[in-house]
């Protein structure tokens, strides 16, 4: 044990401290935040294996790796885990971790609120998972459950109910969590953290908790309307006993669009903190940066229906969703450009957590771009429900999200254990991310326009497609090693990493004030905050950002 | 083969042919329909324009991630804290290019799916797992094959019985989902004669993978021959062992779900078998139509098929090509 771990450090124990009790009874958030991403990891672990069965059944036409029922189930389990069960728990982990320490406060507003969320959380995705063992096995209905194929006379199995009940559970812990990071960043800052000085990721952790405040309940009301559908008899969504089936589409995208936002507006915060350090100048456009972003949650509530262009709608509504979702990929744009003029006239520092940046720009670029496509309505009438959707949204949550999520681990890791990743280990995992990513969703991309349906177990031996499909496979594997060695790399790391100094990144925001990993209490002392770059302008008391007012500081 | 016709007039997108192997299962990019061909030349449009953009950050990501890298003894570089001309020019452009997108998607709607007044040509109603083809100018009944006339556009009235299914036949025009309680009308049109395949595209169920469609689109005439032929009752049996079958057939409770008349709606559990002989595939696409194949399929179709909702009937090898000499039809 080393000195620069042995104090209060996060990850020790001091002597008084049970071993496991330390963890399972902590109010503190950030052994909180570590066990969110923990378990979200051992998540993403299990819906990454579940993938790549997929792609195994699918490397060849018409094989027989799984039948019909195990590849449905699996599918369901991939969309339901890596939405609900990784990505929202890793992202909440962080926002849980950083955002007390970045805006300079002891804890979360609400401690006990907080190891509720958590805990919540992780029994419903054991819950979840357990209904791999109940009568008809997992859920078979998809991760967006459809009604009525999601009804009783179509999914006759006890782990469709797992589902919905395990999504309700989880749902009541992410409104919680997102109250209590609410609560927080608006009553805790420091003295002198105004708003307009809140670091972005904080300013996306805060966007993001007022989307899951008022986009989680219309889930949770119609996975009760479901439940009472199943186990009640009720008629909600079953057009047989006069329900209707595209009610659920529009309750369920009234969550599921802000969800998507959800999960990239975090990694927005990992970019934008991450590209300023390594590039050694402060982001381009703070103001519009965070102003972008506050608009985007606002219009992620009124775009839901372009999930929904080949329901049939009719033109004035196909019309009116199609403008909305155009709007939002404006101030989303926006965004992609202030961070690649951060880059202008800098110092470009190529440490694994940048290039994991520069490899977000472009492939968020790209997924975005696809994400027009579809909002150009008639194109969505061919592509939609193809393997094309699936290329495009795998841009968005894995070369976006997932490769923000790699940056920020390298980046933060050793303020969260005092110790550095390998740097080796790291551009191994990047260029082998990097590779299988693209080489198994890029041609996913020409299936869907070959006439490749998704969500299917297999397919006819059309001329290109099995090609095609095992280029996909390969590169999935491809990608699963990159994983493995990114996991080892943090294993390794943890006990044989270099030491890290309070602030080895030299970077200005306040959780690079305090040791690394910081003691229970956060900060000894917070340094005066009267600007953007607190630390920036300790070091740098000539040139300090308070003296401008452009800066976000307290003189022009 | 007709597919070889195909191949001849459609290719205006040269260049993207070479990405879209082979007919008649081309997609999106070898559209034989006005309907069809209005969407692909937005995608045109718009894949040029993200292709810009795209090059565009990412040579830029490029060029500043080369020329401002850092350097030993780079000292820390001056701030600069944004540009506020820059970035409100940032928001004006992206609006004005989505502007333009908008106004050519609602042009492209249009002509894409134009209103849909009038009497359908055609009624298909989307099954766990298969497609049930109603022709109201006769009242034929058919499934998962479906033959349209070529050069007029048709007007299809989708429906489902179960859950939510989508019509996609990318070469001929939108996809449109089959909702249960709705009735959704579309057009679609095929302009040179050639078969066009298709596929459920939206989730429903265990075999959601074989719920395919196949598009024969025929010559006017030639059309109006086959229609006429498709509402014949099946063939009345020639052999002994036909004779047999057509017994097994109301015996075994095949008729309980199975219609054979070629004009008869209900029961429509299953496929109206009646023309069953003039298909090319059984079981929604997964095996062709042969005798042999409908032997294997008869005997037990969870194996060919898994969780289909046909029933293993525990049939012997004799009833099955009994079953077989009835329902095949040819000598």
């Amino acid at each position: 044990m080393t000195t620069a771990l042995a104090p209060h450090g996060d990850l020790a124990l001091t002597d008084r401290e049970h071993r496991l009790l330390a963890w399972i009874a902590t109010v503190d958030h950030k052994r909180i935040g570590l066990m969110y991403i923990g378990a979200g990891l051992l998540f993403f672990v299990v819906g990454g294996i579940e993938a790549l069965l997929l792609r195994l059944q699918l490397a060849q036409p018409q094989a027989n790796v799984l039948d019909p029922q195990s590849y449905n189930q699996l599918f369901t389990m991939h969309g339901t885990t890596m939405v609900f069960f990784f990505g929202m728990p890793v992202l909440f982990g962080m926002m849980n971790y950083l955002v007390p320490l970045q805006i300079g406060a002891r804890d979360m507003a609400f401690p006990r609120a907080n190891a509720f969320s958590f805990w919540i959380f992780l029994f419903s995705g054991i819950f979840l998972y357990a209904s791999f063992l109940a009568a008809g096995g997992a859920p078979a209905a998809g991760w967006f459950s459809y009604a009525p194929l999601s009804e009783k006379p179509f999914s006759l199995n006890a782990g469709q109910d797992f589902w919905t009940l395990s999504l309700l559970t989880a749902g009541i812990g992410s409104v919680a969590g997102a109250i209590n990071l609410i609560v927080t960043i608006l009553t805790l800052r420091a003295p002198g953290m105004t708003i307009g000085r809140l670091p972005l990721f904080s300013w996306m952790a805060l966007i993001t908790s007022f989307i899951v405040v008022f986009a989680l309940p219309p889930l949770n009301a119609a996975l009760i309307a479901l439940a009472v559908d199943r186990l009640y008899g009720g008629n909600f969504f079953t057009p047989a006993t006069g329900g209707s089936a595209v009610l659920w589409q529009h309750v369920f995208w009234a969550f599921g669009h802000p969800e998507v936002y959800i999960l990239v507006i975090p990694a927005f915060g990992f970019i934008s903190e991450v590209i300023q350090v390594f590039s050694r100048k402060p982001i381009f456009g703070y103001s519009f940066v965070a102003g972008a972003t506050v608009l985007v949650g606002f219009l992620s509530m009124s775009v839901w229906a372009h999930h929904m262009f080949a329901v049939g709608l009719g033109a004035p509504l196909d019309t009116v969703f199609a403008l909305t979702t155009m709007l939002i990929a404006i101030p989303t744009g926006v965004k992609v450009l202030n961070w690649t003029a951060t880059l202008a006239r800098g110092s470009i520092r190529f440490t694994v957590a940048m290039c994991f940046v520069l490899a977000f720009l472009a492939q968020f670029t790209f997924g975005g771009i696809t994400g027009i496509m579809f909002a150009t309505y008639p194109l969505d009438w061919q592509l939609t429900d193809s393997y094309f959707v699936v290329a495009h949204f795998h841009y968005v949550l894995i070369g976006g999200t997932v490769f923000a999520f790699f940056a920020a681990a390298y980046y933060w890791f050793p303020k969260m254990t005092g110790r550095l990743l390998s740097e080796r280990l790291g551009y191994l995992h990047f260029w082998l991310a990097v590779a299988g990513f693209n080489l198994t969703f890029f041609v996913q991309h020409f299936l869907g326009f070959m006439g490749m349906p998704r969500r299917v177990y297999t397919y006819p031996d059309l001329p290109g497609w099995g090609a095609l499909n095992s280029i996909s496979t390969l590169g999935g594997f491809l990608f699963g090693v990159a994983v493995l060695v990114f996991l080892w790399n943090v294993l390794y790391s943890l006990r044989r990493g270099a030491i890290a100094s309070d602030n080895p990144w030299n970077a200005w925001t306040l959780e690079w004030a305090t040791s690394s990993p910081p003691p229970e209490h956060n900060f000894d002392l917070v340094p005066p905050v009267r600007s953007r770059r607190p630390l920036w302008d300790l070091a740098h008391p000539e040139e300090a950002d308070y003296r401008s007012a452009e800066a976000g500081g307290e003189r022009g | 083969m007709l597919a070889e016709e195909t191949s001849k007039d459609t290719l205006c997108y040269g260049g993207l042919r070479q990405l879209v192997p082979g007919r008649p299962e081309a997609g999106v990019f070898e559209p034989v329909s006005p309907l069809a061909r209005s969407i692909t030349d937005l995608f045109v449009v718009v894949m040029t324009l993200g292709a810009l953009v795209l090059a565009g950050v990412t040579g830029t990501v490029v060029f500043f991630g080369i020329r401002y890298r850092a350097r030993p003894g780079d000292d820390e570089p001056a701030p600069i804290y944004g540009n506020r001309r820059l970035e409100i020019a940032w928001f004006v452009i992206p609006a004005v290019i989505v502007a333009g997108l908008l106004g050519l998607s609602i042009v492209t709607a249009r002509a894409a799916d134009p209103p849909t007044t009038g009497t359908p040509d055609l009624v298909i109603i989307g099954h766990q797992w298969w497609w049930e083809v109603v022709y109201p100018q006769n009242g034929a009944v058919s499934a998962n094959e479906i033959h349209i006339p070529t050069g007029r556009p048709i007007l299809v009235q989708l429906e489902s019985i179960d859950v939510i299914h989508d019509f996609w036949v990318p070469q001929l025009g939108r996809k449109m989902d089959a909702i249960p309680g709705v009735a959704n009308r579309f057009w679609i049109q095929a302009d040179l004669p050639g078969v066009y395949l298709g596929a459920c595209a939206e989730y429903c169920g265990t075999q959601h993978a074989w719920m395919r469609i196949r598009v024969v689109a025929q010559p006017p005439a030639e059309f109006e021959a086959w229609l006429q032929q498709e509402a014949r009752p099946i063939a009345p049996p020639a052999t002994a062992l036909a004779r047999q079958g057509q017994a097994l057939f109301e015996s075994k409770t095949c008729a309980n779900c199975h219609a054979i008349d070629g004009r008869a709606q209900r029961p429509n559990v299953g496929p109206n078998l009646a023309q069953l002989a003039r298909r090319e595939t059984i079981g929604g696409g997964v095996i062709a139509n042969t005798p042999e194949n409908l032997a294997r399929w008869l005997a037990n179709p969870g194996s060919i098929k898994p969780g289909s909702l046909m029933p293993d009937l525990n049939l012997t090898q004799q009833e099955v090509a009994a079953l077989v000499a009835f329902l095949d039809g040819r000598p």
